[in-house]
């Protein structure tokens, strides 16, 4: 027997989109998978890493641990909504001003949990910063040039 | 994984859903344990039921003397409730400790309740409080003490094939009482507990001893630990320096944490304990005496 599918409507990046897909499928799999949305990354897969941050209404979720149907009707922003054609999002522009990445691999996720923060606080402390990123892992130890690169944002911010 | 997904907008349809399967679906809230051990192939189910969208269930709110929790509340909403920070500190502290933001706001305290570990935060915190849980089933809900729920590593007397938790309760503060939370980690974020503590206690009318203390400790046996050895020392005594040294030793005494590859060793763990124990009575006892 085929495994029954459904029907997943959504806005991705400002856009409505719909696709079928089977019931366990997850979020991180239908971004990446059917939708080649593929900045955001798989670390860990479950739930220790952050590298899958994604917001979902707003909110940095883990789309790893998101059953994808539970998106239904939601509104979900990735690393590839941010930024306008050829200009970066100012984050991302920080995130390259000061060295904040090494190998990337971590950075989609790091972020989106800092336009999760600054979309609500625009002008977080250092404390406020790093607790908005604590669930991200970095291996290459970048951490201090990642907390100046959203503390830049977040001081030239309106 | 599992071949069908189903969001039921009310308990009663939820609990319809698990009965037409037969044991083979299971609720799923926020989702940050269950999708982790269904993917670890630890059981398998055949449907998945989300309650996230069931109306009502994400509400805090104070009933008389209860302060009640809908199943749907999250750690973050838990976190940024000022009632809940006034009124039930050790919950609100013990909350900013699980994982990360990710996590907290998606994650349940109920669903914390139903995967049952003996280090979650949300129960340990929950013990301390005298928490109850309604359970709900076809035949009908019950509170029931969140104690009587866990019965071993990852099982709870709720059973999430049949059952559904569909709110939480604790006695809301009354005058000279305090609570806190107390908790050690590797790290501070997206890490087990080597071990954490909650507290919550009632002083005399002199506001100088304390009336009953009433103490959670996680992970130290195979279920959320209530320590009442610790509890029945406190009843009466001085609140002070000497009695929170005393009610440690007793603590570490009674709790016998064990050796653990994934934590620390048992010598480390036990003198955790204490440092532990004596930090919440002090700042639940500050509290009392301030409210």
């Amino acid at each position: 027997m085929e495994p029954k599918t459904y029907p997943l409507t959504m806005t991705v990046n400002g856009r409505q989109v719909t696709v079928d897909i089977e019931a366990d499928e997850l979020l991180v799999d239908v971004l990446r998978d059917r939708l080649d949305l593929i900045g955001t990354k798989i670390g860990c897969n479950e739930g220790e890493c952050g590298a899958c941050t994604v917001l979902m209404d707003g909110e940095a979720v883990l789309s790893c641990l998101i059953p994808a149907l539970r998106a239904e009707g939601r509104d979900i922003q990735t690393i590839e909504g941010l930024s306008d054609g050829e200009a970066l999002h100012p984050l991302q522009q920080a995130f390259v001003e000061y060295g904040a990445v090494q190998c990337g691999y971590c950075i989609p996720g790091f972020i989106m949990s800092a336009k999760a923060l600054l979309d609500v606080n625009p002008h977080p402390n250092r404390d406020e910063i790093k607790e908005a990123i604590a669930g991200n892992l970095c291996r290459c130890t970048g951490y201090v040039k990642i907390v100046e690169a959203i503390e830049a944002v977040a001081e030239a911010g309106e | 994984m599992w071949q069908a997904y189903e969001i039921p907008t009310s308990v009663e349809e939820a609990l319809e859903v698990l009965a037409r399967y037969q044991g083979t679906a299971q609720i799923i809230a926020g989702g940050t344990d269950l999708i982790i051990e269904l993917q670890e192939g630890k059981h398998s189910v055949d449907c998945l039921v989300d309650v996230t969208r069931i109306p009502g269930l994400d509400r805090i709110e104070q009933q008389g003397e209860w302060l009640v929790l809908g199943a749907n509340v999250t750690f973050r909403q838990i976190k940024d409730s000022p009632l809940l920070q006034q009124q039930a500190r050790v919950l609100s502290e013990a909350a900013a400790t699980v994982g990360a933001l990710q996590i907290q706001t998606v994650a349940t305290l109920a669903g914390n309740l139903v995967s049952s570990l003996p280090a979650a935060d949300g129960c340990v915190a929950l013990v301390a409080l005298a928490a109850e849980a309604e359970v709900a089933t076809q035949n009908g809900r019950e509170w029931r003490p969140v104690s009587d729920l866990f019965l071993a590593p990852g099982k709870s007397a709720v059973d999430p094939r049949q059952q559904m938790i569909t709110a939480i309760r604790f006695p809301a503060a009354g005058p000279r009482q305090g609570s806190a939370w107390e908790r050690i980690g590797r790290r501070r974020a997206l890490v087990l507990p080597i071990l954490n503590c909650g507290v919550s206690l009632e002083l005399d009318g002199d506001g100088q001893s304390i009336k009953w203390a009433r103490l959670g400790l996680g992970p130290v046996a195979p279920v959320p630990f209530r320590a009442q050895q610790t509890e029945a020392f406190l009843a009466g005594k001085p609140a002070d320096e000497e009695t929170y040294r005393q009610a440690a030793e007793i603590a570490a005494n009674e709790a016998q944490p064990r050796t653990s590859l994934l934590r620390a060793s048992r010598e480390y763990r036990i003198e955790v304990i204490k440092v532990l124990v004596r930090q919440a009575l002090a700042r639940a006892v500050e509290q009392a005496q301030a409210g």
